[in-house]
């Protein structure tokens, strides 16, 4: 195994962290540092570890270190005609591989159909780490399928760097579509939701929705062919490329949603949710399963209402900090969640407080 | 012996009396199979020349007796091994002497199809193909297609991360299973995922996909359904070599395509399956590709277009598309009968299951062609060459020990081959018991414990299909890594991809 100089300094960083018995903060660009509870420890910066590892378009996987600017990997695909498939948002120019990977956070192409789209985890298909005992482990591989040893580089998606100190990630990629189309129409929310609903079981190539300030957006992704075929099903009003390249961003970036004083929940949501006024007006996304909404409502009504639909409510960003970011998980899952992460960190030195309040003890 | 599976042997008979006794306080007796003659059906899975006889087979109705049967056996110390049907490839459902197996196949309840949200809700001994055949009314299907589907279920599916000719175009199992309700060892139940996309916390639906059952009993299973494509066409491309169809393969997916279906067959193969399925492969070519698209019908025309224009710039001496439903099963047929086949033209057979970068795909070719002549022994290649996942065929005698050895030697190189090219030993079909030894050198040492804290994370007592899917620290040190058992394949009537 090759340990560049850089991953060398982080792995003794973690031992010494570990020998001392210091939590880290594991902290790159600092784009999404909002996302969960604040970490006081002492910070570790993955970014001196930076740079493409292996990409090879005919693969469809690209080989990264974690701190690689995330822009640039998405440049370097773009100009082979190649992306992410997840279409994960940056929040800042500083974000990077690792931290979008730890973050976990998809964008609207995530309910697109096919392989490559989905969830952050659905493309990481390999990754090295160091664990909180200063070992480095290489978990999954480099190749699309691969049922060889539990899939932990999956799961380190989303896992707000509890794991482990994520050195290099393997994505799937995918091709970019040959054709893409923005289509609006301007219609009540609960139209919307029915529409957006009902497309979802068509054969359709739709790779995005939203709905904000009354106005429906489907992106149309894929060959001219089907594009063409589904522009005819969906119908509406076209954006130019401009205009639907400046809304997806938008949507991405929650770009609309800024309010620093106030509270930006995130709602997950089961399809076929009816439209939910309650709290003022909504980004809607995934065609109904993913909403968004800047209010001051108890977080208790916002959780209890969203846990009756089957879903779950997170204070993704802003407000009151002493309110849990994290819906609580049952008993029997926490318990199996705590003990995952003391195999991995039986220190619970890595981003105390990122997921809970109180670390785990 | 395997590292870390120390299952075999005679069964204790008042060791099984004794626990039997226990487990008729949960369940009827005629859900408690007691006896070596009752038992006997369940020796081994799909990979069956490993046979061993569990303790006993409980057969639960229901998840309430699942629940209560884990309780009991975690009271009473006691492994259990779950069991789908049986299909498996990697012998990860061989029964333990000491263990329970759990067999599953009773929870086979359609539970719920909501068209609107194109999901499925299915107990776990729920047919693979069952769930799409109850989806078609309205439109939908689900997209994992194990060659073993009209038999697999659901179950074993999400234990062993099952893969599948569609899997290129719409993922594995774990890209298509929303949420699971599962079992701890102790009978505690436990909800993971769900209808809602993405929620916080650790993902522990992705560490239970393809963990074989050593982390959790997975008892019910939200699946994603998609629209089900109007129509679909098979290109079939003939190639002058192995290498130029790898190189044609790379050459599609860097141009942007992803087709539903990327198989490949070499001349071997072809002239093997032709004989039983009159496919109308091109047996002159020394390697051909089945390459299909999925969507509407100007869809489909588009990318066949295109497809093929790619094809020929890529060196194809021959190109044929199907031209109705018919000839396209035609074109698959021989595909899809390549074990069987395989059966037909020898005694026994090892199938291989590796996976490797597409650009190695000519060079690990010839290797294998290579290694043919070195052991003495035939070995047609079939596989889902989209995805680099090997399958090779050894072809061997198992009544010839000489042979046999030389079987495995064959297969242990070829994995061994797929490793250090960038690879894997198992894209598909799991490292059960067959290839436990291999992950010793796949992983390094300290991933190889951390498997093992994670393992003990849900499992503490390692009681949950124990020495198999992941190999101990201890086995890998007493017993190196080269010998790997050969495999029969049972189920002989179904076709495999």
């Amino acid at each position: 195994m090759v340990i560049t100089v850089a991953a060398a300094e982080l792995v003794e960083r973690v031992r010494a962290a570990a020998a001392g018995g210091t939590p880290l903060c594991i902290e790159a660009g600092g784009t999404k540092s909002f996302y969960g509870g604040t970490v006081h420890a002492e910070r570790l910066d993955p970014r001196p570890y930076h740079g493409v590892i292996e990409y090879e378009p005919s693969e469809l996987v690209i080989t990264a270190r974690a701190g690689t600017r995330l822009a640039d990997v998405e440049a370097l695909l773009a100009s082979q005609g190649q992306m992410l498939g997840f279409e994960p948002p940056h929040f800042g120019a500083a974000a990077t591989v690792g931290g979008m990977v730890a973050a976990g956070l998809a964008g609207p192409r995530r309910l697109a159909h096919g392989v490559g789209t989905g969830a952050v985890r659905d493309s990481v298909l390999g990754a090295r780490l160091i664990d909180g005992r200063g070992d480095v482990l290489t978990v999954g591989g480099r190749v699309a399928k691969n049922v060889a040893g539990y899939d932990v580089s999956r799961a380190l998606a989303g896992s707000l760097g509890s794991l482990g100190v994520i050195l290099d990630v393997s994505l799937k990629v995918v091709p970019m579509p040959s054709c893409e189309v923005t289509l609006v129409h301007r219609q009540p929310e609960t139209t919307a939701l029915a529409w957006m609903t009902n497309w979802m079981r068509l054969p359709l190539p739709i790779s995005a929705t939203s709905y904000a300030d009354g106005a429906l957006h489907v992106r149309l992704s894929g060959g001219e062919a089907a594009v063409r075929h589904a522009e005819h099903t969906v119908g509406g009003d076209r954006l130019s490329p401009a205009e639907a390249t400046t809304h997806w961003h938008a949507v991405r970036e929650l770009t609309g949603l800024a309010d620093a004083a106030r509270p930006l929940w995130r709602l997950g949501l089961p399809a076929d949710v009816p439209a939910l006024t309650a709290w003022g007006p909504m980004l809607v996304e995934w065609s109904g399963q993913r909403r968004w909404v800047v209010t001051d409502a108890p977080a208790t009504e916002i959780r209890e209402t969203v846990r009756r639909f089957g879903g779950h409510a997170t204070r993704f960003r802003g407000g009151d900090p002493s309110i849990p970011s994290f819906p609580a998980q049952s008993a029997a899952v926490a318990r199996l969640e705590c003990d995952l992460r003391a195999a991995f960190d039986p220190l619970h030195l890595f981003n105390p407080g990122r997921w809970y309040a109180d670390p785990p003890v | 012996m395997k590292a870390g599976y120390d299952g075999r042997g005679a069964v204790d008979a008042a060791q099984r009396a004794a626990v039997a006794a226990h487990l008729r306080a949960v369940l009827p007796s005629t859900s408690i199979l007691a006896t070596d003659e009752a038992v006997a059906p369940y020796e081994c899975d799909g990979l069956n020349l490993e046979r061993q006889h569990p303790l006993l087979v409980v057969l639960p109705a229901n998840e309430a007796e699942v629940a209560a049967v884990l309780s009991i056996c975690h009271r009473l110390r006691v492994p259990v091994v779950a069991r789908g049907a049986g299909t498996g490839l990697s012998g990860g459902a061989l029964p333990h002497r000491e263990a329970v197996l759990l067999s599953l196949a009773r929870l086979d309840r359609i539970v719920h199809i909501d068209p609107k949200a194109c999901t499925a809700r299915v107990q776990c001994g729920v047919r693979n193909l069952a769930i799409s055949e109850a989806a078609a009314p309205y439109g939908l299907f689900y997209a994992p297609d194990p060659s073993s589907q009209i038999a697999c279920t659901i179950g074993g599916n999400v234990a062993e991360n099952a893969g599948g000719v569609q899997c290129l175009r719409y993922g594995l199992t774990v890209h298509n299973v929303l949420g699971v309700t599962a079992y701890t060892v102790a009978g505690e139940r436990v909800e993971l995922g769900g209808a809602a996309l993405d929620a916080p916390g650790l993902d522990l639906l992705a560490l239970t996909v393809g963990s074989e059952g050593t982390l959790l009993v997975v008892t019910e299973v939200l699946v994603r359904l998609l629209p089900r494509a109007e129509t679909r066409c098979c290109l079939m491309a003939s190639f002058a070599s192995v290498e130029s169809a790898g190189r044609a393969v790379a050459d599609l997916i860097a141009a942007g395509f992803v087709p539903s279906g990327l198989e490949m067959m070499d001349q071997a193969a072809t002239r093997m399956v032709e004989p039983f399925v009159h496919a109308g492969y091109d047996l002159e070519a020394a390697a051909i590709l089945l390459c299909e698209a999925d969507g509407t019908p100007t869809e489909v025309a588009e990318r066949i277009t295109a497809m093929r224009a790619q094809l020929q710039a890529s060196g194809a001496t021959r190109i044929a598309a199907s031209r109705d439903e018919a000839e396209r099963l035609r074109f698959w047929a021989g595909r899809k009968n390549a074990f069987p086949a395989a059966g037909r033209v020898s005694p026994d057979y090892y199938c291989m299951d590796g996976t490797i970068p597409r650009r190695q795909l000519g060079t690990v070719l010839r290797a294998i062609a290579e290694m043919e002549t070195r052991y003495g022994l035939g070995c047609p290649n079939v596989f889902h060459a989209g995805d680099g996942n090997l399958h090779p065929l050894i072809l061997y005698d198992a009544q010839d020990p000489d042979q046999l050895a030389r079987a495995e030697a064959f297969g242990d190189e070829i994995l061994r081959t797929c490793i250090a090219v960038g690879g894997t030993v198992t894209g598909e079909h799991g490292v059960g018991l067959e290839k436990i030894d291999h992950l010793c050198v796949q992983f390094d040492a300290p991933t190889r414990a951390s498997f093992e804290r994670l393992r003990a994370a849900f499992d503490p007592s390692g009681l949950l299909n124990p020495g198999k899917a992941i190999p101990t620290l201890r086995r890998c040190v007493e017993h190196g890594h080269t010998h790997v058992h050969a495999g029969h394949v049972a189920f002989p009537e179904l076709p495999r991809w």
